[in-house]
């Protein structure tokens, strides 16, 4: 068994096709269940130092006796020192009301609170439900997400077919991926609320901003893909630029299309987050973490990351399915 | 329509048709050609921003003209400076180091284990694409409103992307420069240090690349969630609400200039480091 684990090793002898399928998912899942334990572990272990003040204060108030008796003392201690005097209480951070950390487990049962719980009494999308506030930002990053793309395809288009576009353009397009353009999203939110425009679409418009570069940049390197060989070829044939374009342009780009369409939705995503800050943490992740910041809410804050993570993942992950299938009956993956 | 913003738009126009002339023409491949056409195309928008403004009288509130930003950047060169400091060297630039330190030196160790190899790299991966500012909240509330809190922000947002690039850039080798190294009795550290760290530099420096920008990204988004009365994100956000957007796009600028500059030295080294790679070739 533990040799069949080991990348290099040679397939077993008998191999049932149950077998074959399942080795390689134990050999790519197994360590990463590995890791995440390991982190989980981490994760406990550091929650109780960094618990262990607000554990001892509280008991205190109650009237128990802890060591040191002095806040002001154990405030200058050091967290584990005081974790050693007083194991006692190693079980109460685990259940505090504003933990500097929260467990896995806290943060779990705040995400099933504010989701499956409502959902089933029936309240799943009321102002209090991350699921409310989970789709703001989702509807804010698609929609940014589908203008920025196709806005980002254009230009890309635009630029592998005119070369004054491909002089021009492309080194500010290049340039624009050093800058921190995130900085202006509390600017583009203000300035277009005082033009009248709020709700989704200032949101939407940042997001779109961001994933735009990264789609212009994959993109041109996509269509340029095809080599000259290629290019002669459907040269010989006659074919006009539209042709060569749909023929062959379009679809050796589809690689490169799927890995910035990655890209651009994790940004997406982010500018939708950070979009919702400015606005006075009204609804949408973004709002929920300013919020959760402004009263020490931690539960929210890491409830709020948690689902904005799971987000990403789904997102992402739709688009990875979209690659795998596409490329694969094309014929283009390995 | 008023004068000024015809007049610009005929700039706008003649400046394409010149473009268009040059991209065109008999010197398309000379460096000069290269070089003169994105700057006119660059110059050409800001004249038309500048008389789209003027002419229209679009009000200060809503878009200041590019010579008012550039007047408030010169006339506000110290508070700029102070805001630069407190970002980007303090925050940004501390936590980058740190954190490119701690994601190599993790590599290292990763590598070593084939295990941890493949339990990490997804996980880190997955890390990757997530929206890792949102722990910004947490880390302020963990390191103070100063810039140390800054710096744990940027410190994770860099440490993934470098991670991952580094681990795979240590295997970038193959097998038959590795068995070389093998028969000449090269010991781990020996193999590492001439054959697969400086195999691994045009990936290290990709994850360095991506990180600059992330940093400075990390640093001002963090500044919202609180920050001592100086900083970029900090000054941007308090100048939005006082809608002195002249402000706000001097310190844009600022930091448009930094995140490129910071970007163009680590591009620099990178083409010390990895001259040999063939993406450094120049000319063709």
């Amino acid at each position: 068994m533990t040799s069949e684990l080991r990348p290099d090793a040679a397939p077993a002898r008998h191999p049932t096709p149950a077998g074959s399928r399942m080795l390689p998912i134990l050999r790519s899942v197994v360590p990463v269940f590995v890791v995440l334990a390991a982190i989980a572990a981490l994760w406990y272990t550091a929650l109780v130092p960094m618990n262990i003040r607000e554990s001892l204060t509280q008991a205190e108030r109650a009237g128990a006796v802890v060591d040191p008796p002095n806040a002001i003392e154990r405030r200058d201690a050091n967290a584990i020192g005081l974790v050693l005097k007083n194991p006692a209480y190693i079980a109460d951070t685990l259940r505090q009301d504003r933990p500097r950390l929260p467990g896995p487990d806290q943060v779990w049962r705040e995400l099933w609170a504010t989701t499956g719980a409502m959902v089933l009494e029936g309240k799943g999308l009321s102002k209090r439900s991350l699921l409310y506030h989970a789709w703001v930002t989702l509807s804010a990053t698609v929609l940014g997400f589908a203008i920025g793309t196709v806005g980002g395809i254009a230009l890309a288009v635009g630029i592998v077919h005119s070369r004054v576009m491909n002089m021009a353009i492309m080194p500010w397009a290049i340039a624009s991926q050093t800058i921190p353009i995130l900085a202006i999203a509390p600017m583009i939110i203000v300035v277009l609320n005082s033009i009248g425009v709020t709700g989704l679409l200032p949101k939407a418009l940042i997001s779109a901003y961001l994933c735009f570069f990264p789609v212009t940049v994959g993109m041109v390197k996509g269509l340029r893909s095809p080599d000259a060989m290629q290019l002669d070829l459907l040269h010989t044939y006659g074919a006009s630029r539209a042709q060569t374009f749909w023929k062959l342009r379009w679809p050796s780009s589809m690689p490169y299309f799927f890995t910035s369409m990655k890209i651009g939705m994790a940004a997406a995503l982010v500018g939708a987050i950070v979009g919702e800050m400015p606005t006075g943490a009204v609804r949408g992740l973004g709002a929920r973490l300013l919020a959760g910041s402004y009263y020490g809410q931690t539960v929210q804050i890491w409830s709020a990351l948690f689902a904005a993570a799971l987000l990403a993942a789904v997102l992402v992950g739709i688009i990875g399915a979209l690659q795998t299938v596409t490329l694969k009956r094309m014929g283009m993956s390995q | 329509m008023n004068h000024i913003f015809g007049w610009s738009i005929a700039f706008l126009i003649f400046a394409t048709l010149l473009n268009v002339a040059m991209a065109n023409g008999e010197g398309r491949d000379q460096a000069i050609t290269r070089l003169l056409v994105p700057t006119l195309f660059g110059i050409s928008l800001l004249v038309f921003w500048e008389g789209l403004v003027r002419g229209l009288n679009v009000p200060g509130v809503i878009l200041p003209a590019p010579t008012a930003i550039w007047e408030r950047f010169l006339a506000s060169t110290s508070i700029l400076r102070q805001d630069f400091i407190q970002t980007f060297v303090k925050g940004a630039l501390s936590g980058y180091v740190m954190g490119a330190a701690a994601a190599f030196v993790v590599a290292l160790l990763v590598d070593r284990s084939d295990f941890l190899r493949r339990g990490l790299l997804p996980v880190g991966n997955f890390m990757a694409a997530l929206p890792i500012i949102g722990v910004a909240p947490i880390l302020v509330m963990w390191f103070g409103f100063d810039w140390q809190s800054k710096a744990a922000v940027v410190v994770v947002m860099v440490f993934f992307p470098i991670l991952v690039n580094t681990v795979e850039g240590l295997r970038a080798t193959d097998r038959m420069q590795r068995d070389l190294m093998h028969t000449y009795a090269a010991s781990y550290w020996q193999s590492l240090l001439k054959l697969r760290l400086p195999a691994a530099m045009p990936f290290i420096f990709n994850g360095l690349k991506v990180a600059t920008t992330l940093a400075l990204i990390g640093a001002i988004v963090a500044e919202f969630f609180g920050s001592p009365i100086r900083g970029m994100g900090f000054r941007i956000s308090t100048e939005v609400g006082r809608l002195s957007l002249d402000m706000v796009w001097a310190e844009i600028l600022v930091a448009a200039i930094a995140g490129s500059a910071f970007y163009g030295f680590v591009a620099v080294i990178e083409r010390h480091v990895t001259f040999w790679h063939p993406s450094q070739r120049r000319g063709r």
